[in-house]
């Protein structure tokens, strides 16, 4: 198991546990601003390096691939696993996102693998995290005037995970290769670090979300167990068929495998106010997010070298 | 120096709502607001503070007896029904009535 795993165990522990350990908020903000801006620019300084060609179609596929996954995720919930309409919408808008946290566990468990990827997976991160969302919002309301569409789209383009990752991005795209250096000591030789506290207090925040699988835990434990193989196969097959790597697989089959719970759980607070956050958020956090951690992750790697071979 | 008293409305909502509400604070004819993080646990269960999506604030805003009564309908009919909210208002004594 790739060691940043044990620090996200620690915290689950702790957690269960109801140890006084606490990362104060304003650093957990910090490790995860570090880490977006880590992936943003590791993706732009690879896309300076190697200037892709046929990016567009790919970026057109993978959005399109967000725009899917709610339809898919939709019906589940809302007839097998019996949500209310607002509920079963929120939990496709959730899945059809992306979580950047599990992305990041990716590129670690790869990183210990020796698995090189492709230089735009952070931009498919990007691509992916919002148009599931807006699909959710309309799955749950409609088109309804009712709904705020342009406080709403500042909120979801403008929120930080997409102006860091972005802003990331554009800034190693621009640097490139050469004139990075300096930055490289915080952003890319701290990866592992950052990402080892930031994990251990996902820990801690899973273990109160598990808490509250006491009520609806039956269809909650079975969308956040049963969901992110699926979805992680029609991201890896998609990945196969756009010429991935078996790196870049991989990573596609855990963007679509994992479950927004920063992005999506705003957005819908918003726009879908009598969607109950605490089942997405529950089935996401506390179930989805384990999940892919401890099993997910090594298993994406396993279908992608199958689907490669 | 001059003191007078006004109706001090206290809301304690998700923060979620902090951005919107404070909008519209503004617009209900509030000349101002104050907003600090907070946590605690009530019908909606125990909301940590530990992230941006489980946190809550306190906002407060001193004002006249007519913009709190606006403000308690519109806290009431807009979100009572879906998010977790908590109002409350007392009387106190300001100084410079003439601000709020």
């Amino acid at each position: 198991m790739d060691p940043v795993v044990w620090f996200f165990v620690l915290g689950l522990i702790a957690g269960f546990a109801r140890s006084d350990l606490r990362i104060p908020p304003a650093i957990y903000e910090l490790l995860s601003i570090v880490l977006l801006l880590s992936i943003g620019l590791k993706g732009g300084v690879e896309l300076a390096r190697s200037p892709f060609d046929g990016i567009a179609l790919q970026a057109a596929a993978v959005i399109l691939l967000g725009l899917s996954i709610p339809f898919l995720v939709f019906p589940l919930a809302y007839y097998v696993a019996r949500l209310k309409r607002p509920d079963a919408a929120s939990v496709a808008a959730h899945y059809g996102s992306v979580s950047v946290a599990t992305y990041a566990v990716g590129v670690s468990y790869l990183g210990t693998r020796s698995v090189s990827y492709d230089s735009q997976l952070p931009l498919f991160l990007v691509l992916l995290e919002i148009p599931a969302i807006v699909v959710g919002i309309v799955l749950a309301r409609g088109i309804s005037r009712q709904t705020r569409w342009s406080s709403l789209a500042h909120e979801i383009l403008f929120g930080k995970s997409i102006v860091l990752l972005v802003g990331g991005l554009f800034i190693g795209w621009v640097a490139g290769p050469e004139r990075i250096g300096s930055l490289e000591p915080l952003f890319f030789d701290l990866f592992k670090g950052v990402l080892a506290v930031f994990l251990l207090e996902m820990g801690l925040i899973a273990s109160s979300q598990t808490r509250e699988l006491r009520s609806r835990a039956l269809s909650i434990l079975a969308i956040g167990l049963l969901l992110p193989v699926p979805l992680a196969l029609a991201g890896a097959l998609l990945g196969t068929a756009l010429g991935l790597s078996v790196g870049g697989t991989t990573l596609l089959a855990v963007l679509s495998g994992s479950a927004s719970y920063i992005a999506a759980p705003a957005a819908m607070r918003i726009a879908v106010p009598d969607a109950n956050p605490s089942i997405s958020l529950t089935a996401s956090l506390g179930v989805t997010f384990p999940f892919n951690v401890f099993f997910g992750v090594p298993l994406y790697l396993q279908i992608a070298e199958w689907l490669h071979s | 120096m001059p003191s007078d008293t006004r109706r001090i409305v206290t809301i304690i909502c998700e923060s979620i709502l902090e951005s919107p509400l404070c909008d519209e604070l503004i617009e209900l004819g509030a000349t101002g607001y104050t907003v600090t993080n907070a946590r605690g646990s009530g019908s909606r269960g125990k909301r940590s503070a530990r992230w941006e999506t489980s946190g809550n604030v306190r906002i407060e805003v001193i004002c006249n007896a007519e913009i709190a009564a606006r403000v308690k309908t519109h806290v009431h009919d807009k979100y009572y029904e879906n998010y977790a909210v908590v109002l409350f208002e007392i009387e106190g004594v300001v100084l410079r009535p003439d601000k709020f």
